[in-house]
């Protein structure tokens, strides 16, 4: 008898203990803004132009806004999504949320997404931190999607985690825009609601073929170096192929692993078949280390080109070592998107130009924005210009819009393939090759060297 | 046999069952990927237990056998189409078969050698796969997002996930009553306590090592195979991830080793406590070291972890509480 | 042509070798004197990275300069970490310490990134270089070998000739007796962590002269130093300079050695032969190509 109820009290205790841990999480406190962007409305300059996006559409349905409609209450639409406040990829994402943020600065200043019958949408934010980790990014997104009812998903930051995003926004069949995100092969497995806003991985390095042909026609041997990971394996598996296609001979191609932290040795096996032109990399501190060692070795290659980390700023503190090294990237502050370079290329012109983005991006943030920062704000501007076309933020109408989209922003050309399989992968935006250069007073500096009607310098041989 | 009469084992295994049921109850999708991830947790937890806390070796690395199921089933599925169940299952076997071969060699060694060459193994495995291309290398493998019809689309698919993974947690949690609770498990504790006095009572400990061993890999195999299904995607990294190994060692110490619960409740409490910390605004950043930090004062001051200390504070639950 | 390449590889991997002995030196001492395997090894190399950073960020200190101030930063974390994480602990079983070390990792590591958030970090140092033909040879390098060297001489001066030494030694080898010869054990265990995390942080350093890092860089390292000390036998330090030593060329040359049929090597496949050496020096001398020190 006093066994029984012994037993019975202790399994009572355990259950109550079980229970209460399984209940369910305490809703996460809604973040609905960035711990660390600071709105400070006084500073914000050019409020007009920043404000507006220039709609053609706008101008000639004024009209029509009748003025007997009643001004309706704005509805809020709710945009989730994940960012890496710690672990790998925490400045990364950091920079693209700044970028985000800014849109929806702009946004809120211009008084909502307004469609034609005068329904206004107030887009608001909601964000938890990933830890850069893939398994928190599918748990969060599932929370996102279901506890928190966001209507639209946008990526985090980074090909690896955004795979894992994918997964879970296209089981849902949650409209989601990708930034941060080049691999190809999740945009290449027949997806219906993802929109990829960076140009594929396959395409960085095509342009330095031009480049090479440009610099030195006798540059015939090239050296394909490069980190063992997904993201940069798809942009090699690009770049191998078209190399070959177009006469050069490939001497080396090697991987290295992800931990390697000494390229000495691979540098000297690299030197060994004599390359004219060295192309690979990985990510920043892969590609820098490599970079410096180039340099410290004395290596003889009329081109470097290197994945991610030449566009940093902070890439010109190997000095000597930085110059002349080229790096694909999605956008430079130098380069001009506005309605000009819209008409020349017969397309339609959306939102601020590239001037006025960079100039409200240092005023808020007091610092250049980088490719992240862009992609960020590109996410927010593709969206409100689908729900604007759709005129309705119905899922199944936004991703019609988006296939239909084809136009320029400060960001560059925004396309989406509709085709079954690559369905929603990025066809209009162009990579960016830029190269560090010294300018007159012998300072490092990024310019862009291609495509050569974008450029903003010539590109130089490496000594 | 003796386990299954004992009203404790059919509580334990109740209470997880019940708990598991609450979001097709409730129809909560958030609820149900924190429980998937919950017992996920749990089922690694348990599977070390059974090498760690009966016997005393730590496997430090034993995340690998998490990683090859999940390969072994996710590369029959993607090339092959087989269905979820039997490819999990094959995976299983696969990990029990790789973990006999590599047990045999690598239990011979005591201690803090045994912990590092388990490191090694994983480590080893890690890059391995990283450099072979019908496995993906480094860039993994994807499902197209048609190999979900078959089980009626995606979200079928995650349901489904679910309930192989609440099998998998129960067989778990069984399995490791019943060895406790067997001759066996005396003679896995026995090894632990005293390894050489244990072969004078007529234990064979090489044998009886290894193959529990091999049993402790079979239910990290499956659950590899039914996470790797349900995300879509396997990466190197990501199903050889050490850091994870750690962490089902912390939720072992937690709750308590050797015991059966322990596992349970230390997953319960590790889980519950790193995604409280991680959504929560003012604390998220400091989350890494919030949860070192009261993880150093469980290692410090109640070592036996909740179960272990429950068990010395109140000597009449130990008949019960296992 | 080849032959060169091998010379240049052999002298880079030896350098770099010398940089991880001292790394695993420090690991291979705490473990030869107390059996614990110190898992927050890691995040201390990174603070070893971090520091000359600080100083020559903030002061304009030549991170040469700064190596002073790592070997104090490093000695006073050590016994610090131990007396706080270590000391109640030292007698249970090896997992209660494995995971008080562990903790102490978590801990470092976010406090690492509250503090420098995970945006990868270089020292510009400038120290010119040496060359014949195509070998070259870094001065950073040069110096990097040079202080490892005197950092090993030291630490033997230090534990054949000082009392301290001795008494570590005596701790090392017979715990309880060392205490009934009157030594403390308890300073003397602290002051052996001291000395292991100081050696970790010194080749911290010296590797930031050398590559770039971030505050996650501590993993990869780590676990490089786990498979150096089983090489080298664990508990003897110079076991672990051998070990590392061997590391650092096997890294440099299995890439590069001209083979039959496949040419050479991939590069990629260089840490999984680093595992197998790993394993197979477990599995078929456990104690080291020098001997542990149990």
């Amino acid at each position: 008898m006093l066994k029984i109820s012994r037993a019975l009290w202790i399994s009572v205790i355990l259950a109550t203990l079980i229970l209460t841990a399984c209940a369910p999480a305490p809703t996460p406190a809604p973040t609905a803004a960035p711990p660390t962007a600071a709105p400070k409305p006084t500073e914000v300059p050019k409020p007009t132009e920043a404000a507006k996006p220039t709609t053609a559409p706008q101008a000639t349905t004024a009209p029509t806004v009748a003025p007997t409609a009643a001004p309706k209450p704005p509805k809020s639409l709710l945009i989730g999504y994940t960012a890496s406040q710690t672990g790998a990829q925490q400045v990364a994402s950091q920079k693209q949320i700044e970028g985000l943020q800014l849109w929806l600065d702009d946004v809120k200043k211009a008084g909502g997404i307004k469609l034609k019958d005068g329904t206004v949408f107030m887009p608001e934010v909601k964000f938890y931190d990933d830890e850069s980790k893939a398994d928190r990014v599918q748990t969060l997104y599932t929370t996102l999607i279901n506890t928190d009812k966001a209507d639209f998903l946008l990526s985090p930051y980074s090909s690896g985690l955004t795979r894992a995003a994918i997964a879970v926004s296209e089981q849902n069949e949650k409209v989601m825009i990708t930034a941060g995100a080049a691999e190809d092969l999740p945009m290449d497995g027949g997806t219906k609601r993802t929109f990829q806003l960076y140009t594929p991985g396959s395409q960085y390095y095509l342009g330095t073929v031009d480049l090479m042909a440009k610099l030195d026609p006798s540059i015939k041997k090239i050296a394909f170096v490069y980190e063992n990971e997904a993201f940069t394996l798809s942009v090699m598996n690009g770049i191998q192929p078209f190399a070959k296609s177009k006469g050069y001979e490939i001497v080396v191609d090697e991987k290295y692993d992800s931990t390697n932290t000494d390229f000495s040795s691979f540098i000297n096996k690299i030197s060994g078949a004599n390359p004219d032109a060295i192309i690979g990399g990985g990510h920043v501190t892969d590609s820098t280390t490599f970079a410096k060692q180039l340099y410290e070795k004395k290596v003889t290659a009329k081109m470097v080109a290197l994945l991610v980390a030449p566009p940093e700023p902070t890439f010109a503190s190997l000095g000597d070592a930085a110059l002349n090294v080229v790096g694909p990237t999605q956008w430079e502050p130098v380069m001009v998107f506005d309605a000009d370079t819209a008409k020349k290329a017969n397309l339609p012109f959306y939102g601020p130009s590239s001037k006025v983005f960079t100039d409200a991006y240092v005023a808020k943030y007091k610092a250049d924005p980088s490719y992240h920062s862009a992609g960020g704000y590109a996410q927010g501007l593709v969206l409100q210009k689908a729900i604007e076309d759709a005129d309705s933020a119905d899922p199944a109408k936004v991703v019609a819009a988006l296939e239909k989209v084809n136009m320029m922003t400060f960001y560059g050309v925004i396309k989406f393939s509709t085709d079954a399989k690559t369905h929603g992968k990025q066809t209009g935006h162009a990579m960016v090759l830029m190269q560090w250069q010294k300018d007159a007073a012998g300072k490092l500096v990024k310019q862009v060297v291609w495509p050569f009607d974008a450029k903003s310098g010539d590109v130089q041989l490496r000594k | 046999m003796k386990t299954f009469s004992s009203p404790f084992f059919w509580l334990v295994l109740v209470v997880v069952g019940g708990v598991s049921l609450l979001p097709i109850v409730t129809n909560s999708p958030s609820l149900r990927e924190d429980l998937f991830l919950m017992l996920m947790l749990v089922t690694l937890a348990s599977s070390v237990n059974i090498i760690m806390g009966y016997t005393g070796y730590v496997s430090f690395g034993h995340i690998v056998y998490f990683g090859l199921g999940g390969y072994a089933a996710f590369y029959l599925m993607q090339n092959f189409s087989v269905h979820v169940l039997t490819a999990a299952l094959i995976g299983g076997v696969v990990a029990s078969l790789i973990a006999f071969l590599i047990g045999i060699p690598v239990l011979r060694l005591r201690g803090a050698y045994f912990a590092l060459a388990t490191i090694g193994i994983n480590e080893a495995f890690r890059v391995l796969v990283n450099n072979l291309p019908f496995l993906g290398g480094s860039v993994g493998m994807l499902f197209s997002f048609s190999a979900y019809e078959p089980y009626g689309g995606g979200k079928s698919a995650q349901q489904f996930a679910y309930f192989a993974m609440v099998i998998t947690a129960l067989l778990t949690i069984a399995t490791s009553f019943i060895i406790k609770k067997s001759k066996f498990g005396l003679g896995l504790m026995a090894i632990r306590e005293d390894q050489d006095a244990a072969m004078v009572l007529g234990i064979n400990p090489a044998r009886t090592k290894v193959i529990t061993y091999a049993i402790s890999a079979f239910f990290p195999a499956l659950a590899g195979a039914f996470f790797f299904f349900k995300n879509g995607t396997i990466l190197p990294e990501t199903a050889f991830e050490l850091h994870r190994s750690i962490e089902s060692l912390v939720m072992v110490m937690l709750g308590g080793y050797g015991t059966v619960t322990g596992p349970i409740v230390g997953a319960v409490v590790y889980e519950r406590l790193r995604g409280f910390l991680i959504t929560n605004p003012t604390l998220s950043q400091a989350h890494l070291v919030i949860a070192g930090a009261l993880l150093l004062l469980i290692v410090l001051f109640v070592t036996a972890g909740v179960i272990g200390w429950l068990r010395q504070r109140f000597p009449a639950v130990r008949r019960y509480l296992e | 042509m080849n032959f060169e390449i091998l010379i240049a590889s052999s002298l880079d991997g030896l350098t770099l070798g010398f940089v991880f002995g001292l790394m695993a030196m420090g690991l291979t001492l705490i473990f030869g004197v107390m059996k614990v395997i110190n898992l927050g090894h890691g995040p201390i190399i990174v603070m070893g990275m971090f520091t000359p950073l600080v100083l020559s960020q903030a002061f304009g200190i030549n991170p040469y300069f700064g190596l002073p101030v790592v070997i104090v930063l490093g000695l006073v974390t050590g016994i610090v970490m131990y007396f706080v994480a270590v000391h109640r602990v030292i007698n249970a079983p090896e997992l209660t310490t494995l995971l008080a070390t562990f903790a102490v990792n978590m801990i470092l590591i976010g406090t690492l990134t509250i503090l420098f958030t995970t945006t990868p970090q270089a020292l510009s140092l400038e120290m010119g270089s040496l060359q014949t033909g195509t070998i070259t040879i870094l001065g950073t390098r040069v110096v990097a070998v040079l202080v490892a060297v005197v950092a090993t001489v030291a630490l033997y001066l230090f534990l054949y000739r000082t009392r301290s030494g001795k008494s570590i030694r005596a701790v090392a080898n017979n715990r309880a007796a060392a205490e009934l010869m009157g030594i403390n054990s308890t300073w003397i265990l602290a002051l052996s962590f001291g000395i292991g995390t100081m050696l970790a942080m010194l080749s911290g350093a010296l590797l930031a002269t050398l590559f770039g890092f971030t505050v996650l860089s501590g993993s990869g390292y780590e676990v490089k130093s786990f498979i150096i000390v089983v090489l080298g036998g664990l508990g003897n330090p110079t076991g672990a300079l051998l070990g590392g030593i061997i590391i650092g060329l096997l890294e440099s040359l299995v890439a590069v050695i001209p083979l039959p049929v496949i040419g050479s090597i991939p590069f990629s496949w260089v840490p999984v032969i680093e595992f197998v050496v790993f394993i197979l020096i477990l599995l078929f001398r456990p104690t080291g190509l020098l001997g542990a020190r149990t």
